[in-house]
């Protein structure tokens, strides 16, 4: 057995060895250990590094509120974890462990110069040091600052895990399964309740696993524990271990993380490592007991130094002497029972040095009857030893003044300086706390969700008070739910509940410059950086906190915060509760990415959308962009074209003869009513009452303000019903918003809408020789200049298919837009592609269509406009019904602002010398003025790959329409363009090109 | 997450089916052209803001797909109550005095 395991102690097996390795070096621990107390049994206690001064540094705590003893955990490739705590840990064979902050080893580290250099890194350091020269900036700090921040190593390799969620209903939720939670789920349980009682440790018990001497109604506390866990499921109760509550949501929604596999040697096929759990629970009860406090002493950080509540945890929980020979440092009761504990096991507790002056006759008895001897009325000023603590120094105090010191040989120093509430999850409920003197430590007050706090975290100590507050506090629950609860007692033996007094930091010889006193362990905050921040002008604590970062490591200061607080009211002269306590927010661990992320990685991230012809584009090794949600191939490279070239060969083809575009992603929204034609009118700038069935019209639609929001093209299939297409990317929005009228402004029109984009598929046909492919598999029209002039709308049959046909162009070529039923889409599209060989028809993607577009001078809604431009902006008024009673913007286009001459509006540029603009470059008038320029505007959209002899661009610039043939300029990094305003129409002017 | 009840299901739901929609009780003025510059700009732009009880208009999209109204504490973020579009505004006094 290791040195320092005792035997016929703790809940570990000590049959059962595990070996695991630490730094690369193997170490035999038993089954139950954590890596902490494994390590602890081997006698180790340097466990890392501290973050700012590379302090050598050991585990203070045995639990989750460890701030120290941080490790990164590896299971082979991909599998590491930084910053997991060791105390939480638990070993399995084969598990690989590493310390964190060092180089080159944890115990020969060349950071700890930071040490040496202290001064250096006092409160705000970071504030004032690296403000000077600035030419220091780039080279010196910031290299500086970025190697040394943060705490260990970001995994690089993908996490080849996976995590899962659900969701939970519940009556009562109990958070913590100690005391106070098991009495409160019996309490609830015996009503017939739906329970559940989690715990983030690796069993139930809380303070019961390290209190085994307490008798609970007769029996010891272990065989009490274990009896009434089995009630307790057998009575229904959910109990989850190893489950963190990480967060209170509004109205009891509780989010749980639940670790699945860290523990297990062998990682079960199809298991996740995490499931998160959104708890929604009638009530909840928060027991989640109380964390001790450090005491403030020059030299606590050193290992071995630790708090005596986890030295009594290590012992009676796990079986093992965190120091043969202890010596007990406190102002509280409750570390002279870890004094007896460490003694029974066989430990040689040198002293009990106790800041009190009067202590409880009954505790000093016990220590007289074991020989220990006790020191009242004494600070602790130092302690020594390089990379584990040898000698304690203390001091009498007497008067307020401090008596010189003596030097007290150890191996361990277990300090206590009592015990704060733990009020997290109370606090994330937006609970209001109150101030207690008598604990010094804030207590929880009311909060507005459904839930009670019980036990420690309301600041009542001892096993007997948890069980009798939680059966309460259970029944409380229970009537809160309408139903009549029992009254139930506990008897308990050997309970150790206690008082104590609270300090700042301890009183000391030391001259105050020179003590290195720590409040906050893991951002290496001390006594002194606080006061030097009150010194330097901060005030309220949430200052405080930023200046010297106190609290806001990776614990949340789940150690210092009540430290800190009470040293920073002490510099200001305030009482506590003026100072204040900082916000607790979620998630109460460290909580992996993995369990937020849950099922929503890779492809199931985000929905892809797909059209029925997607597969073939991909068969035809289209290149694909997202488009929204939607997938959309961008082009159709044949092999060795790049995408210039691809494009290039598109639309020239498209323009020659035909081309065949997937326009099935275009938003569609069927409206329908005896009153559609009113609510088109409405809604679109357009006028539709004199829109003839069968005819369609370019609509635009602004909002109140005046601005476009959307356009599209929009047929009247007969009196009552119109086929809307929005943006393929506006679809929802433009439904949202006429939901909105339709609802809540016009309740009185007869109107139905109906989202129909997924219904229909679309495919576009484009060219000179569009009407000649289509004509032949078209029943029900004739394609002729006649019979279906441009702009009509038809229900038909096309290729045996039932369809809507539109004909419409977004090209300026002759242009066709066939709906079939979605599912049909890939058949109506092979059917064309097939026929089309005889014409040379070409695939082409949003690529292409957009070029195409551009050089016809249509907008883009999104990227020619902005949220600010208006269909005059755009040279667009034609599309305005100017003599409606009223429209959605009307009465904003009317604005005087939006009236404005100078506007910015859509025109088109060339350039002098045939390059290409940049979308996005700002426009000037005059290159030859001082910079900053006046900037008049910017480029929109801008090709050099389609059918034009020379590069195109569409532009918003200031006043631009009446600026024809005027030249502006482009100034890049490199050089000034010089461009000339032009119409935005680049082909076609006439739109002969359109007619069959 | 907050609970919300629709008054159109009847049904308290998770916050994930609604999406909010502004201030509500701002009606849009039946003959926009008579409305001058200034009280136009407060219809569109102007909004209450204020600290507490708040009427405003959320919308059961993947739901039944209503627009209702709500009152809503904005510091506490919780729902008074909720009531179908079309109905006065609540007396907030009545909904007020419950609360702790």
């Amino acid at each position: 057995m290791s040195q320092y395991r005792v035997s016929g102690r703790g809940r570990v097996d000590t049959s059962r060895a595990v070996t695991f390795t630490f730094d690369g070096k193997s170490y035999r621990g038993v089954q139950g250990d954590t890596v902490a107390s494994a390590l602890l049994a081997n006698g180790v206690h340097l466990m890392g590094r501290s973050f700012k001064y590379h302090r050598p540094r050991g585990a203070i705590a045995a639990g989750s509120e460890e701030p120290n003893a941080l490790i990164g955990t590896r299971r082979g490739a991909g599998r590491f974890e930084p910053n997991t705590r060791a105390t939480v840990q638990e070993i399995w064979d084969g598990l690989e462990t590493s310390s964190q902050n060092k180089f080159p080893s944890l115990k020969f580290d060349v950071g700890a110069v930071n040490d040496a250099a202290y001064m250096l890194f006092s409160a705000g350091f970071y504030y004032k040091t690296f403000m000077w020269p600035r030419s220091f900036w780039d080279k010196v700090y910031e290299p500086f600052i970025r190697a040394a921040a943060g705490l260990g190593v970001s995994p690089t390799e993908e996490d080849p895990d996976h995590y899962a969620s659900r969701n939970l209903h519940c009556d009562v939720l109990i958070v913590g399964a100690g005391p106070t939670g098991l009495a409160a789920a019996r309490a609830a349980a015996v009503e017939g309740l739906r329970v559940v009682l989690v715990d983030e440790n690796a069993e139930a018990g809380g303070t019961l696993l390290s209190e085994p001497q307490a008798r609970i109604d007769g029996k010891p506390a272990w065989d009490w524990l274990a009896a009434e866990l089995e009630a307790l499921k057998a009575l229904g109760v959910k109990v989850m271990t190893r489950t963190t509550a990480i967060a209170y949501y509004h109205q009891n929604l509780i989010g749980l993380v639940e670790k699945l596999t860290d523990h297990l040697p062998k990682l079960p096929a199809d298991t996740p490592r995490e499931r998160l759990w959104r708890v929604r629970a009638k009530q909840v009860v928060l027991a989640q007991g109380a964390l001790e406090k450090p005491l403030v002493f020059h030299g606590n950080d050193r290992p071995g130094v630790m708090l005596a509540g986890s030295a009594q945890t290590f012992l009676n929980r796990y079986g093992v002497l965190v120091g043969k020979r202890p010596v007990i440092l406190t102002s509280h009761d409750a570390a002279w029972y870890a004094a007896f504990d460490l003694q029974d096991a066989g430990a040689q507790v040198q002293a009990i040095v106790d800041t009190r002056a009067d202590v409880d006759a009954l505790l000093l008895n016990e220590a007289r009857a074991r020989g220990i001897a006790v020191k009242l009325s004494h600070t602790a000023t130092a302690t020594s030893g390089r990379l584990r603590v040898s000698s304690l120094r203390i001091n009498p105090v007497a008067g307020g003044t401090v008596g010189s010191g003596q030097e007290i040989r150890c191996d361990a120093v277990l300090m206590s300086g009592g015990w704060t509430p733990s009020l997290h999850l109370f606090s994330h409920t937006k609970g209001s706390l109150t101030w207690d003197d008598d604990r010094t430590t804030f207590l929880p007050n009311n909060t507005p969700e459904d839930c009670v706090i019980a036990g420690a975290s309301r600041g009542l100590w001892g096993i007997e008070a948890a069980l009798a507050d939680g059966a309460e506090k259970g029944r409380a629950v229970v009537e809160a739910l309408g139903k009549t609860g029992a009254q139930v007692a506990y008897a308990v033996e050997a309970d150790r509940p206690g008082t104590g007094v609270s300090h700042k930091e301890l009183p000391t010889d030391l001259s105050a410059g020179k003590a290195k006193a720590f409040v906050d362990f893991q951002n290496d905050v001390t006594a002194k950086d606080l006061r030097l921040a009150v010194r330097e002008g901060m005030r309220s604590i949430e200052h405080v906190k930023r200046y010297t970062t106190n609290g806001m490591a990776t614990d949340q200061g789940k150690m210092s915060n009540i430290n800190g607080l009470n040293i920073a009211s002490d510099a200001l002269g305030k009482k506590q509760p003026q100072v204040g306590l900082t916000t607790f927010r979620p998630p109460y661990t460290p909580t992996s990415f993995g369990a937020f992320a849950g099922y929503h990685r890779g492809e199931h991230f985000e929905v892809t959308r797909k059209t029925d012809i997607d597969s073939w584009a991909e068969a035809k090794n289209a290149v694909f962009e997202p488009v929204g949600q939607w997938r959309r191939a961008r082009y159709f490279p044949k092999p060795g074209e790049d995408m210039d070239a691809a494009v290039r060969r598109e639309c020239a083809a498209t323009r020659a003869s035909v081309g065949i575009f997937d326009a099935s992603t275009l938003g569609k929204i069927e409206v329908v009513g005896p009153d559609a034609v009113e609510f088109m009118n409405r809604m679109y700038t357009n006028p539709w009452t004199k829109l003839a069935p069968g005819r369609c019209r370019y609509g635009l639609l602004l909002g109140d303000d005046g601005y476009i929001r959307d356009d599209g093209v929009i047929g009247r299939m007969s009196e009552d019903r119109f086929h809307v297409t929005t943006t393929t990317g506006g679809a929802a929005r433009v439904l949202n918003m006429m939901e909105d009228y339709l609802q809540t402004e016009w309740p009185d029109l007869n109107v139905w809408l109906t989202s129909t984009t997924e219904q229909w598929s679309t495919v576009a046909l484009n060219g000179p020789d569009a009407a000649k492919l289509l004509a032949p598999f078209v029943e029900g029209v004739e394609l002729t200049e006649e019979t279906f002039p441009h702009m009509s709308c038809v229900e038909c049959t096309v290729a045996g298919m039932p369809a809507r046909l539109f004909r419409v162009s977004f090209t300026g070529e002759i242009g066709f837009e066939v709906n079939v039923p979605a599912h049909l889409g890939r058949k109506l599209w092979e059917t064309l592609w097939d026929a089309g060989q005889q014409y040379g028809i070409t695939a082409y993607g949003t690529e292409t269509m957009h070029v195409l577009r551009a050089e016809k001078g249509y907008i883009i809604v999104g990227q020619d406009t902005d949220g600010t431009v208006t269909p005059y902006d755009c040279g667009m008024g034609w599309a305005v019904g100017k003599k409606k009673p009223d429209f959605v913007g009307m009465r904003g286009l009317a604005r005087p602002d939006l009236q404005a001459k100078n506007r910015k509006q859509l025109v088109g540029l060339l350039t002098e010398d045939g390059s290409k603009l940049e979308e996005g470059a700002q426009i000037v008038f005059d290159p030859k003025q001082a910079i900053p320029m006046t900037m008049v505007g910017h480029v929109t959209s801008s090709y050099d790959i389609g059918t034009t002899d020379q590069p195109i661009a569409l532009a918003l610039v200031a006043g631009g329409h009446e600026k024809m043939g005027e030249t502006v300029y482009i100034p890049m990094p490199d050089r000034t363009i010089a461009a000339k305003i032009t119409s935005t129409v680049f082909v076609d002017p006439d739109n002969t090109r359109l007619k069959i | 997450m907050l609970l919300i009840h629709c008054p159109y299901c009847n049904e308290t739901l998770p916050e994930v089916e609604f999406a909010y929609a502004s201030e509500a009780h701002i009606a849009r003025p039946a003959k926009p052209s008579d409305v001058s510059d200034e009280d136009w700009a407060e219809f569109l732009f102007m909004r209450s803001n204020v600290k507490g009880p708040l009427y405003e208009r959320w919308r059961h999209i993947h739901g039944c797909g209503r627009f209702f109204n709500a009152v809503r504490d904005t510091v506490t973020d919780k729902f008074l109550t909720t009531y179908k579009a079309g109905d006065p505004r609540p007396d907030l006094s009545s909904l007020t005095e419950g609360l702790k």
